[in-house]
C-alpha cells in the first residue's frame, strides 16, 4: 500500500504505540493494562507499520525473527514460575524483591514473557502473509 | 544375512564388546541372591506414584530369580555372540543399546512388585522388541514383522493394562506381594473379565493359538535378537505371567479349560509347523511356539507336579533354545546359508557348533542324561495328574514331544552330518570355516549347562526349580528331581516319544510335503486374518477422514456451530431453564449513546450478512467487534475493552491480507439459496440460544465470592491492584501459561501453513484431500 500520508504519520504513530505499549505492559499491575494488551498493541503499530513501510522494513527494524521472539516468550514465562521453584516455593508462586528501590517481581518476567509471545506469533503469521507472493 | 556390510569405527566396536559387561556383572548379582531367596523374597520400593498405588517396587523371589538368571546367563552370551555376529551391520552400536534396553525392561518385568510397574516393563519389551526386529528397517518385510510384532503384543498389552487395572481394584492393592499373599480371587465378581484380559495379554506375548503368526514372522530380525527376545526371554513373559498370577487366579475350571484348550492346540499345531519348515530359524521359531503351548498346557493344572513341570521346561527350553538358535545364526553367518535343503556335511569344517547343536537338540528332544529328560518326565508324569480332560493331555503332550525329537534330529544332523555333497555349494566357494569362540563358546557351554543339570539334579531342584515352585504354587512344595524313575508310565511315555520322534524324522521328507499340501488347502491363515483386520482399520480410518476432515472450511464451521447451537438448546429445554428466563415487557432504559452503539452493532451484523464485498463484510464485522468494546468501556472493563478493539483491529488487517489473494464473493443468481438459508437458520438458533442465556444469567443475582475473594487478596497475595492481570500473571498463572504457549504454537503453525504453500515446494505439501468439499455457490469467510 503506497500512501505517503500513510508512511509520514506511521512514523510518529507507530513510535508511540510502542511506547504506550510497554507503558501499558508496565503499569498493567496496579492500572489497566500488562502483557497481553501492551503486545497487543506492540503488534497493531508494527502492523501499521509494515502496512506503510512493507515487511522488508519492518525485519530490519524488527531484527529478530518473530517466530524466535515468541519462543523467548514462552521461555520467560516458564522461568518466572521455575524462578519460584529454585526459591523453594510451588511453581509459579510470584517472587518479589526490591531493584535499585523499585519493587519488582516475578509477575513482571512473567508478563513479559507473554507480551513476547503476542508481539512474535501475530507478527509471525503477518509477515508471512505479506511476503507471500502472489 | 541381512543388511549391507559397511566399514565400521573402532568406537562402535568397544561398545559391542563392552556391553557384554553389563548382563555378566547383573547374572553374578542374581546368582548372589540364590541363597537368601531360598528362604524369603528380597524386596525394594520406592515411592512413585502413591495416590495412584504405583510404587516402584521390586521383589526377587524364585520364580522371578528364574528369569533373572535366565535373562542375564543367557544375555552375556548373547552378547557375546553379538559382539561378532553383529560386525558389519548399519548402526550396530544403536543395535546394542536397544538390545540393553530390552534386557533391563525384561529384568523389570520379572523383578516388578506393581501390577501397574509390571505392565510399563511388559510394554517396554515391545517397544524395544519392536526396534530389533526392524533393525533391518529397509527391508519391508522387516518393517512389516515389527509393525505386526508390535500390533499384536502392544493390543494385547492394552487388554493386560485393564485387567491389572480390574486386579487391583478386585484386590483393594495393586502391590504383587500383597495380591499373591491373599490369595486366590476366585470368587470375586470381577474375576471373569480379569481372567479374560490378563489372558489376553499373556497369549499375545507368549504367541498363543490364535496369536502365534507374529513370533515367526519376527524372525526377520538379527539371529541374536531371535535367539534372546524370541526364545528365551521376551516371548517368556506372557507365560511368566501365568506364572506369576498361579496362586491368584488358578483353581478354577474357566482357568483350566482355556490353558488347557489353547495350550495344547498351540503346542500341536506349531509341532506340525515346524515340521513343515525349511528354514532353520522359522523352524527353531515354530518349535518355541510349541515350547510356550506346553508351558501353558502345565500351569493350567493346580497340581504340584504340573507346576513343576511347567518351571521346569521353562528353564529346559530356554538353555537349549538360546543355543539352537545361536548354533542357526552360526550356520548361516559362516556358511551363508540356513535352508535345511541347501546345507549339510558341515561337522568337519565347524566341530564346535555341531558339537552345541547335538547336545542342544538332544536336551531338546528329551534323550538321557539332559535336563530336557527329567523335564519330559515331569511333562508326562503332570499329564498323567491332569485333574482336566487327562487323555487330552496326555496325547498333546506325546504328539508335542515326538515331534519335538523329529525337529531336534532334524536340526542336529541334517546341517551337520548328513547330506554332505552339498557342502562344495556353501560358504566362499566351498570354504566354510569354524566362528569365532566368540560365537560358539555361549550354544556349547548353554548345552553343557543343560547337560550339567541332568547329571545333577539334585542341585537344580535345590537352588532353581524348588523355590521357583513355590513361588507359582504359592506354597511350599518339596521338590527333587531324578534322571531314573524306576519303570512307571512316564518312561513308558517316554520310550513311545523316542519311537515316534525316530518315525518322524525318518519319514521327515514325505510329512514335510504333506503337510505343506494340507496348508495350502487351508482357506486363510492366521496372518492372513491379521492383513484383513490391519485393511479393516484403514478403511475406518479413511471413512472417518472422509467424514470429519473434508477439507471444506464452511463444513467444519458448520460441525462444530451446530454442535454447540445444539447442545445450549438440549440444556435449555431438557433442564427446564427455558421457562425461568424472564422475558424483558419493556424497552430497557439507555441513554443515547448506548442506543447509538446498539444500532453500530445491529448495523454492522446486517451489513456482513448482506455485503457482496468480502472487505466491506470484514470492516462491518470489525464495526460489531468494536461495538462491543465500547459496551466494555461503559461497564467499567477497560482492560477487557483495550484488548477487543486490539484485536479487532489485528484482525482486520490479516483477514484484508488474506482476502485480497481470494476471488470476490461467487453470486450466480437473485435470491436466496437453500445452503444460505440453512447457514441464516444456524446463525440465529445459535444467536437466539446465547441471548437467552444471558437474559436468565443477569436476570440472577450474581454470586460475589469469587470477585470479592480477589478483591481481598490481590494487593496482599499478588502486590497489584489490578485484579484482572493479576489474576493472568499471578493466580491464575498456569492457564496463561498454557495460552501463551497455545497462541506461540499457533503463529509457528499458521507461518507453517503459509510459507509451505507459498514456496511451491509441493513434495513438502501434504497432499490435498481427495473429497470434494460440497458445492457451496457464496462461501463465507
Amino acid at each position: 500500500m503506497d500512501s505517503l500520508i500513510l508512511r509520514v504519520a506511521t512514523r510518529i504513530l507507530a513510535a508511540l504505540m510502542l511506547m504506550f505499549s510497554v507503558f501499558v505492559l508496565l503499569r498493567g499491575h496496579n492500572d489497566p493494562g500488562g502483557g497481553f494488551i501492551g503486545g497487543l498493541v506492540a503488534a497493531t503499530g508494527i502492523a501499521l507499520s509494515s502496512l506503510a513501510d512493507g515487511p522488508e522494513m519492518v525485519r530490519r527494524v524488527l531484527r529478530i525473527e518473530p517466530r524466535l521472539m515468541a519462543m523467548i516468550g514462552v521461555v520467560a514465562a516458564v522461568g518466572a514460575g521455575l524462578l519460584a521453584v529454585f526459591g523453594g516455593d510451588v511453581f509459579l508462586t510470584g517472587q518479589w524483591g526490591y531493584v535499585l528501590g523499585v519493587k519488582v517481581g516475578s509477575p513482571l518476567l512473567f508478563d513479559i514473557g507473554v507480551y513476547l509471545v503476542v508481539v512474535g506469533a501475530v507478527m509471525a503469521m503477518l509477515l508471512a502473509l505479506e511476503e507471500e507472493e502472489d | 544375512m541381512a543388511g549391507e556390510q559397511i566399514a565400521e569405527t573402532g568406537a562402535v566396536k568397544a561398545v559391542r564388546w563392552a556391553a557384554v559387561a553389563v548382563p555378566a556383572a547383573l547374572a553374578v548379582w542374581f546368582l548372589s541372591m540364590i541363597p537368601a531367596v531360598e528362604s524369603a523374597p528380597i524386596r525394594a520400593a520406592w515411592e512413585w506414584v502413591p495416590t495412584m498405588g504405583v510404587d516402584l517396587a521390586f521383589r526377587v523371589d524364585g520364580l522371578g530369580l528364574l528369569f533373572a538368571l535366565l535373562i542375564t546367563v543367557i544375555g552375556t552370551f548373547i552378547f557375546l555372540f553379538s559382539a561378532s555376529y553383529m560386525k558389519g551391520y548399519p548402526a550396530s552400536g544403536r543395535f546394542t543399546f536397544i538390545l540393553l534396553a530390552f534386557m533391563l525392561s525384561m529384568l523389570g518385568v520379572v523383578t516388578a512388585d506393581n501390577l501397574i510397574l509390571i505392565f510399563i516393563f511388559w510394554e517396554l519389551t515391545s517397544i524395544t522388541s519392536f526396534l530389533l526386529i526392524g533393525t533391518d528397517f529397509k527391508n519391508p518385510e522387516g518393517r512389516r514383522a515389527a509393525t505386526q510384532a508390535l500390533v499384536v503384543t502392544g493390543g494385547g498389552g492394552l487388554a493386560l493394562l485393564a485387567g491389572m487395572i480390574l486386579l487391583g481394584e478386585a484386590a483393594g492393592t495393586y502391590s504383587l506381594t500383597e495380591i499373591l499373599e491373599a490369595g486366590s480371587i476366585a470368587d470375586h465378581g470381577l474375576y471373569g473379565g480379569i481372567l479374560v484380559l490378563i489372558l489376553i495379554g499373556a497369549f499375545t506375548k507368549s504367541a498363543q493359538f490364535p496369536f502365534h503368526f507374529w513370533l515367526p514372522q519376527a524372525m526377520a530380525a538379527p539371529t541374536p535378537v531371535s535367539a534372546y527376545l524370541h526364545s528365551a526371554t521376551m516371548v517368556k513373559a506372557g507365560v511368566f505371567l501365568l506364572a506369576r498370577l498361579h496362586p491368584v487366579l488358578s483353581g478354577t475350571p474357566e482357568w483350566e479349560v482355556t490353558l488347557t484348550l489353547f495350550g495344547g492346540i498351540t503346542a500341536v499345531m506349531a509341532s506340525v509347523l515346524a515340521l513343515r519348515q525349511t528354514d532353520l530359524k522359522k523352524m527353531l521359531a515354530y518349535t518355541t511356539v510349541m515350547g510356550l503351548g506346553t508351558i501353558t498346557l502345565f500351569l493350567a493344572g493346580s497340581g504340584e507336579a504340573a507346576v513343576m513341570a511347567a518351571v521346569t521346561f521353562i528353564l529346559v527350553h530356554a538353555l537349549y533354545k538360546s543355543a539352537l538358535f545361536m548354533v542357526a545364526g552360526t550356520v548361516d553367518h559362516e556358511a551363508h546359508a540356513r535352508d535345511i535343503n541347501r546345507l549339510g556335511g558341515l561337522a568337519r569344517a565347524m566341530p564346535f557348533t555341531a558339537a552345541a547343536a547335538a547336545l542342544a537338540a538332544l536336551s531338546m528332544g528329551g534323550l538321557p542324561p539332559f535336563i530336557g529328560f527329567i523335564g519330559k518326565e515331569l511333562i508326562y508324569e503332570g499329564a498323567l495328574e491332569a485333574t482336566f480332560a487327562a487323555p487330552f493331555v496326555i496325547v498333546m503332550a506325546l504328539a508335542a514331544n515326538a515331534m519335538m525329537l523329529g525337529v531336534g534330529l532334524i536340526l542336529a544332523l541334517d546341517p551337520f552330518w548328513l547330506n554332505r555333497t552339498r557342502r562344495p555349494h556353501l560358504g566362499h566357494h566351498g570354504h566354510v570355516h569354524e566362528a569365532p569362540p566368540s560365537m560358539w563358546a555361549g550354544p556349547v557351554l548353554l548345552s553343557l549347562v543343560g547337560l550339567g543339570l541332568g547329571l545333577f539334579p539334585a542341585a537344580a531342584s535345590k537352588w532353581l526349580i524348588g523355590p521357583v515352585t513355590s513361588a507359582v504354587y504359592g506354597a511350599p512344595v518339596p521338590v527333587s528331581l531324578y534322571l531314573w524313575h524306576g519303570i512307571n508310565a512316564p518312561l513308558m511315555l517316554s520310550l513311545l516319544t523316542f519311537a515316534l520322534g525316530a518315525v518322524i524324522f525318518w519319514m521327515r521328507n514325505p510329512i514335510r510335503r504333506g503337510v505343506a499340501g494340507m496348508l495350502w488347502a487351508m482357506p486363510a491363515s492366521a496372518d492372513d486374518v491379521y492383513d484383513a483386520f490391519l485393511r479393516g482399520i484403514h478403511a475406518m480410518g479413511r471413512g472417518f477422514m472422509h467424514a470429519f476432515q473434508h477439507g471444506s472450511l464452511v463444513g467444519y464451521m458448520w460441525t462444530l456451530l451446530a454442535f454447540i447451537a445444539a447442545g445450549l438448546w438440549a440444556t435449555l429445554i431438557g433442564t427446564g431453564a427455558l421457562a425461568n428466563v424472564p422475558m424483558p415487557s419493556e424497552l430497557p432504559d439507555l441513554f443515547l449513546y448506548e442506543w447509538a452503539v446498539v444500532a453500530l452493532i445491529g448495523a454492522g451484523a446486517i451489513v456482513a450478512v448482506l455485503t457482496e464485498s468480502r472487505l466491506l463484510a470484514i470492516v462491518a464485522l470489525s464495526g460489531v467487534g468494536s461495538g462491543i468494546a465500547l459496551l466494555y468501556v461503559f461497564f467499567g472493563a477497560p482492560d477487557v475493552a483495550t484488548t477487543q478493539l486490539m484485536v479487532e483491529t489485528l484482525l482486520v488487517v490479516l483477514l484484508a491480507l488474506i482476502l485480497l489473494r481470494l476471488p470476490g464473493f461467487r453470486v450466480t443468481e437473485k435470491g436466496w439459496r437453500r445452503s444460505e438459508m440453512l447457514d441464516g437458520a444456524l446463525s440465529v438458533s445459535l444467536g437466539v440460544a446465547i441471548t437467552v442465556i444471558l437474559m436468565g444469567v443477569t436476570a440472577g443475582t450474581l454470586d460475589m465470592v469469587i470477585p470479592d475473594f480477589y478483591g481481598e487478596r490481590s494487593v496482599i497475595d499478588a502486590h497489584g491492584r489490578n485484579i484482572v492481570n493479576v489474576i493472568l500473571v499471578d493466580f491464575r498463572a498456569l492457564d496463561t501459561m498454557g495460552e501463551v504457549t497455545v497462541v506461540a504454537l499457533a503463529g509457528l503453525a499458521a507461518y507453517a501453513l503459509i510459507k509451505l504453500r507459498s514456496d511451491g515446494d509441493h513434495d513438502r505439501v501434504a497432499p490435498a484431500p481427495t473429497v470434494k468439499a460440497p458445492e457451496k455457490n457464496r462461501e463465507t469467510v
